[in-house]
């Protein structure tokens, strides 16, 4: 039944994971300012926490379900930085992700308590995933993938513990020739060659990587199917459905900080002696009170196509549509969020000395990464018109 | 536990809806529109589905089942995805049917409930709205003053839907007995069309939704007793029952703003300009993936509001969000989708223009349908 209620099941791992956010959030401002260091892998404060992982065998099928409590718990995070956790994630890297939705089960039992990243983007592609130039060549005699390119853009790409590759096998069967592979890092020809300075999210390195005649075993090849699927055949869908979770789970970053934002500048207002009530039409409140509200909506309209994506999943339906719906809308919605809970703050919105100017920084890559806005509505239009790639450009 | 889906019987309740609509409302729509009259027969036949009694007590000749708000917000879509305008009139008695329900006393739901249990349409009307630009629920100019026995009352209200035909209206009017303000001091009084002192008006002639039968009313000292006062001495629950009507309201404009976008879709794909569909230009495409996103967005913040509804938890909120929400992105997706039709969408022969002036009339009404 249609249900938006949470359990106490919910709500205590939720409180749980916010009273560690509040934690690592007191040092979100260091590592935004000293960007060449790193968060350490776990907080001093980690020790006296149980960690969330205590809490979830409590959990019962009546409680909400695994991808969206998943999602709830990303925005709870978040909610305390992009960056800096209680302690260093293990398995939640945009790579798991694709480790989860497109790996054997052996490669997810194998690599799945690494942290792994993603890399796609090179510097003569984006959006476009079918001009990946990145190649893999089998070598039958070793049984070896051989690999030569550059990644660009590589979130996490420093701290991880290995990376899930785009890499063609043909680059003239365009986007069907391209596969996914595990590299670990310490591989020899695999080298992390700079990192990154960015408008936000700072603490989270961005990494550009080399591949020069990167040697990686056979059973790499994650899902383990090395024929080239023939065009139209769909064989790219099944490399684009780890979209599905990731669109849902960048939505989810965004949405914890605008959230934060949101409550920030509710307390400032509320401080100040703005009335924040909740009024039926627009003459009971101040414009103020009526901007915030609609972001507040806005911010709640948001999170539900998140919670509806990762219920899909849940459900094992299928959630490509939904995915993309989740993500133009989250990323759209916390650029909105963010600019306005700085224009509700006036001067002391831009301070250094609050967390909203950066939170203001670190969402705009929500609408940029993992596919940028334009491609979702890309993606959406085309699906709500059946229409391919041809007759939408 | 968080969860989008229906149950089996709420998705049969769904589907049925939807064909209803498609195949009774929308063919009616236009003539209605266009005539400022319902359909004959039509409050009949909607009727016969049984939507407002087969949630009220077996005890009353209703059906029996649980009063689902999430149920009825699934058929509103599904209603005014057909035509909204049809889809208030033929459900309005809820409004009044409903709130009897779930706030009246045991004497007030035995003498009223059974007029909705019967075969034929039962018209009674909610009068909530007052004709002032400031008008705000919180702040009723329509009073009730205590008098021996009973209260007196006075005001204005406009809007009142099925006015034309209802033999009861339910008048919600600011308590002046009452110490608290907001919510607190909101009251809802049964008063009999005949009552002295009450005056209807003829229809009022709006914007949108032309077929939708509405008037005004005049309440010069009319008095009532004080059996007439809804739920007694308790009172009602207004922060419920206004939560109920902008949850109505958030459905209806979603159902309104898919039937815009499925019809853009296929007329943005047959449309040619410079060689190409105009759905295959990023300029429209865009347009109709944002009515996509939209209108999800608006439902599901619809169905949240519902949840807490049928939960019996705080409403206020989530209902605010959904009906605020979905006024703002009903009326952009039915401003985009008579852009998509570009002069087509300004004739007449296409329903967009008359979605287009449904989604301004229906965004900025209340107390015009219940779930």
């Amino acid at each position: 039944m249609i249900d938006f209620t949470l359990t106490d099941n919910d709500h205590k791992i939720l409180d749980y994971v916010r009273s560690e956010a509040l934690v690592a959030r007191k040092y979100a401002r260091h590592y935004d300012e000293n960007e060449a260091e790193f968060p350490p892998e776990a907080l001093e404060e980690a020790k006296d926490f149980p960690g969330v992982w205590s809490l979830m065998g409590d959990r019962t099928a009546d409680d909400s379900g695994q991808s969206v409590i998943g999602m709830l718990i990303t925005m709870a995070e978040n909610w305390g930085d992009y960056s800096v956790r209680m302690r260093k994630g293990r398995g939640v890297g945009l790579g798991n992700a694709a480790l989860a939705a497109s790996g054997t089960e052996e490669q997810r039992t194998k690599w799945g308590g690494l942290l792994l990243s993603m890399a796609i983007t090179e510097p003569g592609c984006g959006s476009d995933p079918s001009m990946v130039q990145t190649t893999a060549v089998l070598d039958e005699a070793t049984d070896e993938w051989v690999l030569n390119g550059e990644k660009i853009f590589v979130t996490t790409g420093c701290r991880s513990d290995g990376v899930v590759l785009w890499a063609t096998l043909d680059r003239s069967a365009g986007r069907a020739g391209i596969k996914s592979f595990l590299v670990e890092k310490e591989t020899p020809g695999f080298d992390v060659s700079h990192k990154e300075k960015k408008l936000g999210i700072r603490a989270d390195d961005t990494a550009t990587y080399v591949f020069r005649d990167c040697r990686i075993p056979r059973a790499n090849l994650l899902g383990g199917k090395e024929e080239i699927p023939k065009a139209g055949s769909g064989g790219f869908r099944g490399v684009m459905k780890t979209f599905n979770m990731t669109r849902p789970l960048t939505a989810a970053f965004g949405l914890g900080m605008s959230q934060a934002a949101l409550d920030f500048a509710r307390e400032q207002l509320e401080g100040a002696g703005v009335e924040l009530g909740y009024g039926p039409t627009v003459h009971g409140l101040s414009a103020a009170a009526a901007k915030f509200q609609r972001r507040e909506a806005l911010q709640e309209a948001a999170v539900l196509t998140v919670c509806h994506a990762a219920y899909l999943s849940d459900q094992g339906e299928p959630n490509n549509l939904e995915a993309s719906i989740s993500k133009a809308k989250g990323g759209s919605a916390v650029r909105e969020i963010t600019q306005g809970c700085i224009e509700l703050m006036g001067p002391m919105g831009i301070s250094r000395e609050h967390l909203l100017e950066k939170w203001f920084r670190d969402v705009r890559i929500t609408d940029i990464y993992e596919g940028t806005g334009q491609i979702q509505n890309l993606i959406i239009a085309r699906t709500i018109l059946g229409y391919d790639r041809t007759q939408l450009k | 536990m968080i969860s989008f889906g229906p149950t089996e019987e709420q998705q049969v309740v769904r589907d049925a809806m939807r064909e209803f609509a498609e195949q009774v409302f929308r063919p009616a729509a236009r003539e209605a529109d266009e005539t400022s009259s319902l359909p004959d027969g039509l409050l009949d036949q909607v009727w016969e589905l049984g939507l407002t009694n087969t949630q009220l007590p077996e005890a009353f000749g209703g059906g029996g089942e649980v009063r689902s708000p999430i149920t009825n917000t699934l058929i509103l879509e599904e209603l005014a995805f057909g035509d909204p305008a049809l889809a208030i009139a033929t459900t309005h008695p809820s409004a009044f049917a409903f709130a009897v329900n779930d706030y009246g006393t045991d004497e007030q739901k035995e003498a009223y409930l059974p007029r909705f249990c019967g075969d034929k349409f039962a018209a009674a009307s909610l009068a909530l709205i007052e004709p002032s630009p400031t008008f705000d629920p919180l702040t009723l100019q329509t009073t009730a003053e205590p008098k021996d026995g009973g209260f007196v009352l006075s005001g204005r209200k406009r809007f009142v839907v099925l006015g034309d035909r209802a033999e009861h209206f339910l008048v919600l009017a600011r308590n002046a007995q009452s110490a608290e303000g907001g919510f607190g001091a909101i009251d809802a009084f049964i008063v009999p069309r005949d009552a002295s002192g009450l005056g209807v008006s003829e229809l009022e002639k709006n914007l949108g939704m032309k077929g939708l039968p509405t008037v005004g009313l005049e309440l010069e000292q009319v008095e009532v007793p004080d059996e007439s006062r809804l739920g007694g001495k308790a009172g009602i629950d207004a922060r419920r029952l206004l939560a109920s009507s902008r949850t109505a309201n958030a459905a209806l404009l979603t159902g309104l703003s898919r039937a815009v976008r499925e019809y853009a879709v296929p007329y943005a794909k047959d449309r040619h300009a410079f060689g190409e569909a105009i759905a295959q230009k990023q300029a429209i495409a865009f347009m109709l993936s944002n009515m996509q996103i939209e209108t999800h967005s608006m439902r599901w913040l619809t169905w949240k509001a519902a949840a807490l509804l049928e939960a019996l938890e705080e409403p206020t909120r989530a209902s605010i969000f959904a009906q605020d929400y979905a006024a703002e992105q009903g009326m952009k997706i039915a401003d985009d989708g008579l852009q998509v039709l570009g002069g087509h969408g300004f004739i007449r022969e296409h329903p967009v223009e008359m979605w287009y002036r449904a989604a301004r009339t229906l965004s900025v009404l209340e107390g015009i349908a219940a779930v």
